[in-house]
């Protein structure tokens, strides 16, 4: 089976996000960025269905070099091989997946696979834009995923509760926490991921279609009230809730 | 000329509540940018019934896709549907609910009409005919301004963050006929698991969440019971549910839900940035920590420093007490 796993680097969850300078984007200094969590989760699910069926697992990823790391986990993870989609412009999530569409496409991709949003623009938009240019099925926010020759049974998560999804390959995923836990690399896999140099191809996505033309905090909220620090607390709060706030 | 499309959803016979939020706001932004609003409803025979309903919000017409194959959701099939409906109305603005349904529809749809596309967003401005639209990125730790350079744009709404805004009319109803292939239906949903009468964390109005200090998943149910009396859902922090007390989708936080309920009760819960960042858009937060020094007294409008274990039944009973 040909596999291909989309993956973007994020900043690490526990970072304080400051805008930068120019006031569009966020402020690099000191963040830590990592493999997506769910990109993760579709990383672990491609080698699952690899070491159950054979086949081969491509990770792709578009930017400029910092995605290299982005990359070399993903590989020391497992992934057979990787692309990297070099570009340092200013991309948004459709033109990345066009450029993503456009190397993937004369591959004869099975399935492709990605995390159901990336943390930094929760978007959640990427597997679907790319389905659609493939004019592939897409199912989004799997937590259970069944392979059977090319049918594909599906649960994904929706407002309480869940969907299963019958669909055939190719089509595209996005994963969900819950699919899987996604293994650790092994001293192994991060020797071997060394020795697998990511194929660099120029990003030919046009032009992007959305640009951020601000980006600040969020307004800070007044300092609130400590109503009490025992069970006279109680009533007081109720009343509060009721009269002042007015949500009861 | 040109129209603003909001495309409805519906589950159980029943129009959802964020869609009544999205048809009020596409009135309104329809009316400020000269624009005629029309509601399209995609399913089979239960539309028929559901028509007058999405009326009541000031649109022009009210439009609907109907096949039996379409009682069942099919995503591409779906796509098709609000693809050829914005076609036959020359949609320039289609508006959907930031639901796992809206969220896939409004990425297909932009693609087939190559349309601008923004996700969740939570504040849409039309003032002086032009679109500005706010999200929230890096899960609510910053918000940011998204221009949507193509003539046609796909916005989906964040559930909860606009209101319900009725306004007694009758709308022309009108079918759009629409000719699906066998690849439309190449994804379709075949079955639902529901957890039964369960309020999902994300469209719950009330929210009732605790953290890793509940110490178990028993101990949840004092905050079920809460939740029970407000109406409302139970949702849990990331720690809560690595612990194993609650699943996964009643996480909330960076890698669970973000939501925007009218109250967010926090029970136990220090308020880590991961936490913070699913919640802080709460319009009331009220947090229940031992700990004086916890970090989520710092973005609650009302805080009580004790023992959840003391508090929560107390609270519970007040309410109940209350409601006689």
């Amino acid at each position: 089976m040909n596999i291909f796993v989309c993956v973007s680097q994020v900043p690490d969850t526990a970072t304080r996000i400051k805008p930068a300078a120019d006031g569009k984007s966020i402020d690099k200094t000191d963040v830590n960025f990592i493999l997506n969590p769910y990109d993760e989760i579709a990383v672990e699910q491609a080698l699952r269905f690899k070491e159950a069926q054979g086949g081969e697992v491509t990770v792709v990823s578009v930017g400029d070099d910092t995605v290299l790391n982005t990359i070399r986990k993903a590989l020391a993870m497992g992934a057979d091989k990787a692309i990297h989609i070099k570009t340092s412009d200013e991309i948004d999530g459709i033109s990345a997946a066009r450029a993503v569409a456009d190397v993937i496409k004369n591959s004869n991709p099975d399935l492709i696979l990605t995390g159901k949003e990336s943390v930094d623009t929760n978007s959640g938009q990427f597997a679907t834009f790319l389905g659609a240019l493939l004019d592939f099925n897409v199912v989004n926010v799997a937590v259970k995923l069944d392979l059977t020759g090319t049918q594909l049974r599906a649960e994904r998560e929706i407002e309480g509760g869940k969907e299963v999804v019958e669909t055939s390959l190719p089509a595209v995923v996005s994963c969900q926490k819950g699919l899987n836990e996604p293994r650790l690399p092994t001293l192994k896999g991060i020797m071997a991921s060394k020795t697998k140099k990511p194929e660099e191809i120029a990003f030919n996505g046009g032009s992007a279609y959305t640009t951020i033309s601000e980006l600040v905090k969020p307004p800070a909220k007044p300092a609130g009230k400590i109503v009490g620090a025992d069970l006279s607390a109680v009533p007081a709060l109720v009343d509060l809730l009721h009269n002042e706030a007015k949500v009861i | 000329m040109s129209s603003l499309l909001i495309v409805a959803e519906h589950r159980n016979g029943k129009l959802k509540k964020s869609s009544f939020e999205a048809i009020s706001k596409g009135a309104s932004v329809a009316k400020d940018l000269g624009l005629s609003a029309h509601v399209l409803l995609i399913g089979g025979t239960e539309v028929a019934g559901l028509t007058a309903e999405a009326a009541n919000y000031g649109v022009t017409s009210v439009l609907t896709v109907t096949d039996p194959k379409l009682s069942a959701y099919a995503n591409r099939a779906f796509a098709t549907a609000i693809t050829e409906a914005a076609k036959a109305k020359s949609a320039s603005v289609i508006l959907l609910s930031a639901t796992s349904m809206g969220r896939e529809l409004g990425a297909f749809v932009s693609v087939k009409l190559d349309a601008s596309f923004a996700s969740d967003c939570t504040d849409l401005q039309s003032a002086g005919g032009t679109l500005k639209v706010t999200r929230p990125v890096y899960t609510g730790k910053a918000l940011s301004t998204v221009e949507l350079k193509q003539a046609v744009k796909v916005i989906t709404l964040r559930p909860n963050a606009f209101p319900v805004l009725s306004v007694p009319a009758t709308a022309s109803v009108e079918s759009v006929s629409v000719s699906f292939t066998e690849k439309d239906f190449g994804s379709k949903v075949v079955d639902m698991i529901t957890a039964s009468g369960k309020l999902d964390v994300a469209e719950a109005e009330i929210v009732v969440s605790g953290g890793r200090s509940l110490g178990s998943a028993e101990n949840f149910k004092i905050l079920e019971d809460l939740a029970e009396v407000l109406g409302g859902a139970v949702g849990a922090s990331r720690a809560a549910v690595d612990s194993g007390y609650r699943s996964h989708e009643d996480q909330v936080g960076q890698t669970g839900k973000v939501i925007s309920p009218k109250l967010y009760i926090a029970c136990g819960i220090s308020g880590a940035i991961q936490h913070l960042a699913g919640m802080s858009s709460s319009k009331v937060i009220v947090a229940i920590n031992k700990d004086k020094e916890a970090p989520i007294f710092q973005i609650a409008d009302y805080g009580i420093v004790a023992d959840l274990f003391e508090i929560v039944p107390a609270l519970t009973a007040e309410l109940k007490k209350r409601s006689h």
